[in-house]
């Protein structure tokens, strides 16, 4: 994928092994939060991509690195209940040519 | 237990729910507003108060906090009356079309319409995944918030988190209970660096327990809390006896008993009819982040329109044989109940 690419290609792990393709514009400055949204899955999102709430915290199984998080996106997942190594809000990560590849899968919000 | 009559009763006091008590004002509609959380502002004061919020109109830039308060100012002079920290429970429709609502805490509110402006639910504890958690809930030693820090006075209490909350609560609870252990997933705190100091000075004073770099993983007892496991990152296990465990990991929006009302649901928000906001059951309306129709926008902005028309909505439902005209605010002021 060329750095000017105007859309990448993005994976949801729904079960494992099972990847769900979605196509995102990369000109929009859309959120992988506002893209899952838009895809019809179930994320909350409840601040609007502000890192406060919590509610679009998603795992990276795979794919490009990604830019460390801001201090905001690490304090609200130090509160979360379950946090793993890979563990982002998808609302600080922006969609970009780079993250062409990348794989993730929702977090559960009690668990 | 109290009693309340109301012309309408408002599920919500976030922003929306607090204009509506305005439009509904003007028509000289008494309100009562309940709310689960503690404090007024729903959204605004529990997660973002400090936020700045740049599309209310007139405002090119206000505080989530501020326009709160000044909602609570633009409401006054209608004397709306505030049921908080309790949810919404019992729901029951009356034969001459009134309602009669019941709270979490037995308060029983009698009003002629509802507006649900509930925003993403009511917002509940953010429960750790630990198996068992649930069966020592209800004063059986799993607490989700502290209600009154006299409750933990003499007891041995184990706190999780790694915010604020569990940070503030520790400092709090490290002079009232007998012993306090705090247990952190990480091993830095990322809350108020003044509070992080404060917790880290209590440890070195023996007066707190920090156990870093672990998770509680197991609650154990005969029907009370008697002891938890808690786990290390490196999967060595530690049983602690105590008598309270309180894990404070925020909270997250839950639709609640409202979704078994008998209105119609899609996608976890209430359909309206977007005439006045009604929903399927007459003399309930839905505002605000709670409601979906064709184009719905999740805007502080819209709730406020929205909030309008659903105060038009329910004076006709309240008083179907009078008829109303529109009268200006500039040209009649604000008028009071």
């Amino acid at each position: 994928m060329s750095l000017d690419a105007t859309e990448v290609r993005v994976y949801v792990e729904d079960a494992p092994g099972q990847r769900t393709e979605i196509v995102a514009p990369t000109d929009m400055g859309l959120s992988l939060m506002e893209v899952m949204k838009a895809s019809g899955y179930d994320i909350q999102a409840t601040c609007g991509g502000m890192a406060l709430c919590g509610t679009c915290h998603v795992e990276v199984l795979a794919g490009p690195s990604l830019q460390e998080p801001s201090d905001d996106e690490m304090y609200m997942l130090e509160s979360l209940p379950v946090l793993t190594d890979a563990s982002r809000l998808s609302c600080q990560i922006r969609i970009t040519p780079r993250l062409d590849g990348l794989v993730v899968r929702l977090m559960p919000q009690d668990a | 237990m109290s009693s309340i009559s109301t012309d309408i009763c408002i599920i919500g006091a976030g922003p929306v729910g607090l204009f509506a008590v305005f439009e509904a004002g003007l028509l000289k509609l008494r309100c009562h507003v309940v709310d689960a959380l503690p404090q007024v502002g729903g959204q605004l004061s529990e997660i973002y108060p400090k936020k700045p919020i740049y599309d209310i109109p007139g405002f090119p830039s206000v505080l989530a906090g501020d326009l709160v308060q000044n909602l609570m100012e633009q409401i006054a002079p209608f004397h709306p009356t505030f049921t908080l920290g309790e949810r919404v429970e019992k729901f029951e429709k009356l034969d001459d079309g009134s309602f009669q609502l019941t709270t979490t805490d037995g308060t029983e509110i009698h009003c002629k319409a509802i507006a649900i402006a509930g925003g993403l639910g009511s917002f509940e504890p953010r429960k750790p995944a630990v198996e068992s958690l649930e069966s020592f809930e209800g004063g059986k030693g799993v607490y989700y918030m502290v209600r009154d820090p006299e409750h933990f006075r003499d007891k041995r209490l184990v706190i999780a988190g790694g915010g604020d909350s569990a940070l503030d609560w520790t400092i709090f609870l490290a002079d009232v209970a007998k012993e306090v252990t705090l247990v952190h997933r990480g091993t830095t705190f990322r809350g108020a660096a003044d509070s992080a100091e404060k917790v880290k000075n209590l440890h070195e004073a023996g007066k707190v327990r920090l156990v870093l770099s672990s998770n509680v993983t197991h609650v154990h007892g005969n029907g009370t809390l008697s002891h938890v496991t808690i786990t290390g990152n490196n999967g060595e296990p530690e049983q602690v006896s105590v008598d309270a465990f309180v894990p404070l990991f925020g909270l997250t929006p839950k639709l609640g008993p409202i979704g078994e009302w008998g209105l119609e649901i899609e996608d976890n928000a209430v359909k309206v009819d977007t005439l006045d906001y009604s929903t399927n059951v007459p003399g309930i309306f839905a505002i605000g982040d709670i409601n979906t129709y064709p184009g719905k926008l999740k805007l502080i902005l819209c709730g406020f329109h929205e909030a309008a028309l659903m105060a038009q909505g329910a004076y006709k439902h309240i008083y179907p044989d009078k008829k109303y005209v529109l009268k200006y605010t500039t040209v009649n002021g604000v008028p009071t109940l």
